[in-house]
């Protein structure tokens, strides 16, 4: 039966749990899998510039022996000429096998899997989800930390437009023993409906506070964000609070020897490179488990559409 | 204050005292050439005060937007002037062009052709929320 990731909660944990056993194994063996999609096609519909999750998923697709058709900004594609997102999915499901989009208003995504016969994955959608950057962000925490009970994790920056904040809150919070540090300016704080229905909902212990040092200490996570100028609308709030946190080597002095420092990139100064030799520094490992989860994903969806 | 008792129709009753404008709007009743009557704030044992709709004419009326509006309300169909049918009316689980979504960033802003679809998330809140955005509907 065809399925689509649109959300990341449209994945239950032991599905979770079953990707991450499938990119781990990839990753100790990769031959096994160089030839798994030979003669499938992954397209990829970007209407909308992205470098890093595009070629995340192009070198997924390549690294299991398939192939890649698409379009990387809407200019290019017949959304310039006012074709809805409904009739591309289905134009699509007629040259490929698999479609990974990236769209600029959020719900695109759905629209496409709505009308398409193939599996859609979400590659992001405007403020909204992005939950393959949710699945990077679970293989890193599952391989630095080697599970996800129990763990102390703190969010910082833009806590309110950050939609992989959001997404790996949603993800995190079915897992038992959380705590969540969220750090951010008062006008980035986590949206309230966030904290109602997830964290109050689900009786996740939580502090919000705007000094991350103080809270360093306690941190098995630090998860930095970007303070992103395309989600304001006004650009004097942006550049007022655009450098709100920088992570830099003195404010690490309190924090553990086994932190993980997190960040969904592209980053642009929220943290220093004089952190990114620091073995706590995990956000370069991050993209690369990045590519290994959407290798996962796409054999679970064409396993599951029967593609494959 | 009298109003006349409808032969073949629907009454709307046991609204939520200020609701019933709202209802009226929703349902289109202004679209209807036959008569309707809205009661305010007439007294209710159950309820201290509440808004009545009378539809002197046998039409279908969305449930959903009933039940989206003010889920408490009774729906009694007349004939002949007889009570034939009472209905109590619960929240729909998903609401289909009913209300629209304001988001900007919306896929629905852009294109026009796709149905405004919000879905019930918090019963107990009365929550709705669109579906492609999950912005809250108000």
């Amino acid at each position: 039966m065809k399925r689509s990731l649109i959300d990341i909660l449209d994945f239950s944990p032991e599905e979770l749990q079953a990707l991450i056993d499938t990119a781990n194994d990839i990753i100790a063996n990769p031959a096994a899998y160089r030839d798994l999609c030979r003669g499938k096609k992954l397209a990829t519909l970007f209407f909308e510039p992205s470098t890093r999750t595009r070629l995340s998923f192009e070198a997924a697709m390549y690294e299991l022996g398939g192939n890649v058709i698409g379009f990387s900004e809407a200019q290019s594609s017949s959304a310039s000429k006012g074709e809805s997102v409904a009739d591309t999915a289905k134009v699509i499901s007629c040259y490929a096998d698999i479609i990974a989009m990236r769209h600029p208003k959020e719900g695109a995504p759905l629209v496409a899997a709505m009308n398409a016969s193939i599996p859609v994955i979400n590659a992001g959608d405007g403020g909204h989800n992005h939950p393959t950057q949710t699945l990077a962000d679970l293989l890193t925490i599952y391989r630095e930390k080697g599970g996800f009970e129990n763990l102390t994790v703190g969010f910082c920056g833009d806590l309110k437009f950050g939609r992989t904040v959001h997404s790996l809150i949603s993800a995190l919070s079915r897992y038992p023993g959380l705590k969540l540090y969220l750090i951010s300016p008062e006008e980035l704080k986590l949206p309230s409906y966030v904290k109602k229905e997830v964290l109050a909902a689900k009786n996740i212990d939580y502090v919000q506070t705007t000094d991350l040092e103080g809270v360093m200490p306690e941190l098995d996570i630090l998860y930095m964000t970007r303070v992103q100028r395309e989600r304001f609308f006004n650009e004097e709030d942006y550049l007022r609070l655009k450098d709100s946190y920088i992570l830099t080597p003195d404010k690490l002095q309190n924090a553990r020897e086994d932190l993980c420092i997190m960040h969904p990139l592209p980053r642009v100064n929220e943290i220093s490179v004089a952190i990114d030799d620091d073995p706590r520094a995990c956000y370069f490992k991050q993209v690369l488990y990045g590519k290994y989860m959407r290798m996962a994903l796409i054999l679970k969806l064409l396993k599951e559409a029967g593609t494959l | 204050m009298n109003i006349d008792s409808i032969s073949n129709g629907i009454v709307i009753d046991h609204i939520t005292a200020g609701l019933g404008m709202r209802l009226y709007e929703l349902l289109g009743l202004e679209k209807l050439d036959c008569s309707v009557a809205i009661i305010k704030n007439v007294h209710s044992v159950k309820l201290g005060r509440k808004d009545i709709i009378k539809i002197d004419s046998d039409i279908p009326v969305s449930l959903d937007v009933i039940g989206y509006v003010d889920p408490g309300v009774t729906i009694n169909i007349i004939r002949s002037g007889e009570l034939v049918e009472k209905k109590s009316i619960e929240m729909p689980e998903q609401l289909r062009n009913v209300i629209f979504c304001k988001n900007p960033r919306c896929i629905t802003t852009t294109e026009q052709e796709l149905p405004h679809v919000f879905k019930l998330t918090d019963r107990a809140n009365k929550v709705y929320r669109c579906i492609y955005c999950e912005t809250k509907a108000n």
